[in-house]
């Protein structure tokens, strides 16, 4: 084991895994010569490249269009979104190409390809580039979509996403990319996708949440057990598929359940979160799921602004007390 | 052009335009749901250029392409079958009209979203660079698609990466039901190659044995070079942009100096005049195609709808 920043992690998992499949490239503005945005495809270029690491024209739907077509004659194609605001701009290939060709081809083609690069807001960015947007892609049928919150999920995660022949999408916390944490040696460490890790056992509620909400209400946790109430923390990592196993499991155990995410409320992973439990486990609640979202505005500019956007320790803490 | 090769394209125009009218009809009798965009009229263009690709080659084409699919070796009744929405169907009876797929053939559909298939085109010719193959990559389009965002990017990165990819603008004069002069500043959609910078030609789409030629000396360009072209043909469809439209905004007039034109009657005067000793032929290839066609509908008709169990089949590998 050792200790790794997220954006170290995911630096790894790429190189790991371009070493070892001659047909997996990384592709995206800046990712060669700049060594990304973010700095994740560190040093990648150098390794493997013009050929592996592909820097390409600002041109969303261009190069997420050849990720696909490059996927459909057997490449695996990693396509980097310098952030996920911009893949607004090719998200037509990610849902319309991406998630519909296996289906509408009956099943004649497999699509290898991960979209990645980071989400969710920090440092100010305002409106256009602080954005939770992965309901966007949850609600679509034939992708995963995966929200790591971990040095070692990330990498692990990564390199599943790699390996899958389905379409991925990947989002990483803009906010977390220095975020340190020990990760396994292992060159083959994987995790399976659709699972979800249980972060801290409890018995009086279940906090569900991923990507950045995870330290969130790990430490409200905390603040919770100094008060008596001991929460369970599971975050949930992928988010299509949804664990609905631990979900149930868990829900049946404390009978309360928050559902906390920095996404806008309406028609949300945390809503529909919510939903499938009081559809299924609506016996078993002793209290009404509750859905911490961030507020139902754009992102503002001014920083005392900012803070006020996303669930924080404190709003969970209160939560959570309303509910016992 | 040799005598039993010209005689192999004017059956292939046969099947497509005895296809579409089948198809056309199965229409109209309401066994055939969603849009339908016939081909009839622009037979030349993807014959001519289907013709001189390898099976090693790759095809990707837009919401019409019945033809491309069959010029492809699609097989009559596995796309009548996906039409009537059956088990048997190209794709399963999950893609229908625009959603032709024949993956070991490597035609790769059949796309909906105007233009956003020629990224994909794009991302198929670096595949195959990518490995060092010498496939080339055909792109079929409309002129309507010239004006979306995505063809821009798709061309921009096939000329900035020197891929080896066709792209094939069929321009029938109308995008939808939006002449061209309503929908482009200029005659030509080609020009739009010169900003890249990238080869281009603009032909005649209506004489198969032209349309064989230029796309033969785009095709041997982009093969031996390794960069892209964007060869336009002037065509025109002769229904309108799908059986939901009339088509009222051109004339009678209009739509009769192009059947003037009819590539298959051009062809078949090819054949009487160049090679009168096949003449005769023509009539036993207008049978066999009949007769293939009527095979397809009635297999089709015979074929089973997809279990209802298993309409979630496909959703993910």
């Amino acid at each position: 084991m050792r200790t790794l920043s997220i954006r170290e992690a995911l630096n790894e998992a790429l190189a790991e895994e371009l070493q070892r499949d001659e047909s997996v490239f990384l592709m995206g503005e800046e990712v060669g010569y700049y060594d990304g945005a973010y700095k994740v495809s560190r040093d990648l270029l150098k390794r493997f490249g013009e050929r592996r690491i592909v820097d390409t024209p600002i041109s969303e739907n261009g190069f997420a269009g050849v990720g696909v077509g490059a996927a459909l004659i057997g490449l695996r194609p990693i396509i980097e979104f310098m952030t996920f605001n911009f893949s607004l701009i090719g998200i037509d290939q990610v849902i319309n190409a991406a998630a519909k060709m296996r289906y509408m081809s009956a099943g004649q083609y497999k699509l290898p390809i991960v979209f990645r690069g980071p989400g969710g807001s920090v440092h100010q960015l305002a409106a256009q580039h602080s954005q939770s947007l992965e309901s966007f892609f949850v609600h679509v049928p034939g992708l995963i979509v995966i929200m790591p919150s971990t040095p070692a999920d990330a990498k692990g995660l990564l390199k599943s996403a790699v390996r899958n022949d389905n379409p991925v999408v990947f989002i990483e916390s803009e906010a977390m990319y220095s975020v340190k944490g020990e990760v396994p040696d292992d060159p083959d460490y994987l995790i399976d996708i659709g699972t979800a890790r249980i972060r801290q056992s409890g018995s009086d509620v279940t906090l569900f949440c991923w990507s950045k909400t995870v330290p969130t209400c790990l430490s409200a946790a905390e603040q919770l057990s100094s008060h008596g109430i001991s929460a369970e923390v599971i975050d949930l990592r992928t988010l299509r598929p949804l664990d609905e196993e631990v979900i149930t499991t868990s829900v049946m155990k404390t009978n309360r359940a928050v559902v906390v995410q920095e996404a806008w409320p309406q028609a949300s992973v945390g809503s529909f979160i919510a939903q499938r439990i009081n559809e299924t486990l609506f016996d078993y609640l002793d209290a009404p799921v509750l859905v911490l979202s961030g507020l139902d505005i754009p992102y503002p500019y001014a920083k005392n602004l900012e803070q006020l956007m996303a669930p924080n320790v404190d709003s969970v803490v209160k939560a959570v007390e309303r509910l016992m | 052009m040799n005598g039993l090769t010209l005689l192999q394209l004017y059956r292939n125009m046969l099947l497509i335009r005895r296809f579409e009218e089948a198809a056309e009809k199965a229409y109209t009798e309401r066994k055939i749901g969603g849009f339908l965009h016939l081909y009839i009229g622009q037979e030349a263009v993807g014959t001519g250029v289907i013709a001189k690709l390898e099976s090693h080659d790759h095809v990707i084409s837009a919401y019409r392409s019945h033809a491309h699919y069959l010029l492809r070796g699609g097989t009559a009744r596995e796309g009548m079958a996906e039409l009537l929405g059956k088990q048997t169907g190209c794709s399963g009876g999950r893609g229908g009209s625009m959603h032709f797929f024949a993956a070991d053939k490597n035609f790769h559909g059949g796309h909906g979203i105007v233009g956003a298939h020629v990224p994909v085109a794009t991302g198929l010719a670096f595949a195959t660079k990518y490995r060092g193959e010498d496939a080339v990559t055909v792109c079929f389009l409309g002129d309507g698609a010239v004006s979306i965002g995505p063809f821009h990017e798709g061309l921009c990165l096939a000329a900035l990466w020197k891929l080896p990819v066709l792209f094939v603008v069929e321009n029938n004069l109308y995008a939808m039901g939006t002449p061209l002069s309503r929908t482009l500043v200029t005659e030509d959609a080609s020009i739009r190659a010169l900003g890249y910078p990238m080869a281009r030609a603009t032909v005649e789409g209506t004489d198969v044995v032209e349309c064989y030629n230029s796309a033969a000396q785009a095709i041997d360009y982009v093969r031996s070079e390794s960069q892209p072209f964007l060869l336009e043909f002037k065509t025109y469809r002769y229904k309108g942009h799908s059986m939901a439209d009339p088509a009222k905004y051109r004339t009678k007039e209009e739509l009769n100096t192009w059947k003037q034109r009819d590539p298959i009657n051009i062809a078949q005067v090819r054949v009487r005049s160049n090679f009168p000793e096949l003449t005769a032929k023509l009539s036993d290839i207008e049978q066999s195609v009949d007769d293939e066609i009527l095979d397809a509908v009635k297999f089709a008709e015979e074929s089973p709808e997809p279990p209802l169990e298993e309409v979630g089949y496909y959703t993910y590998v």
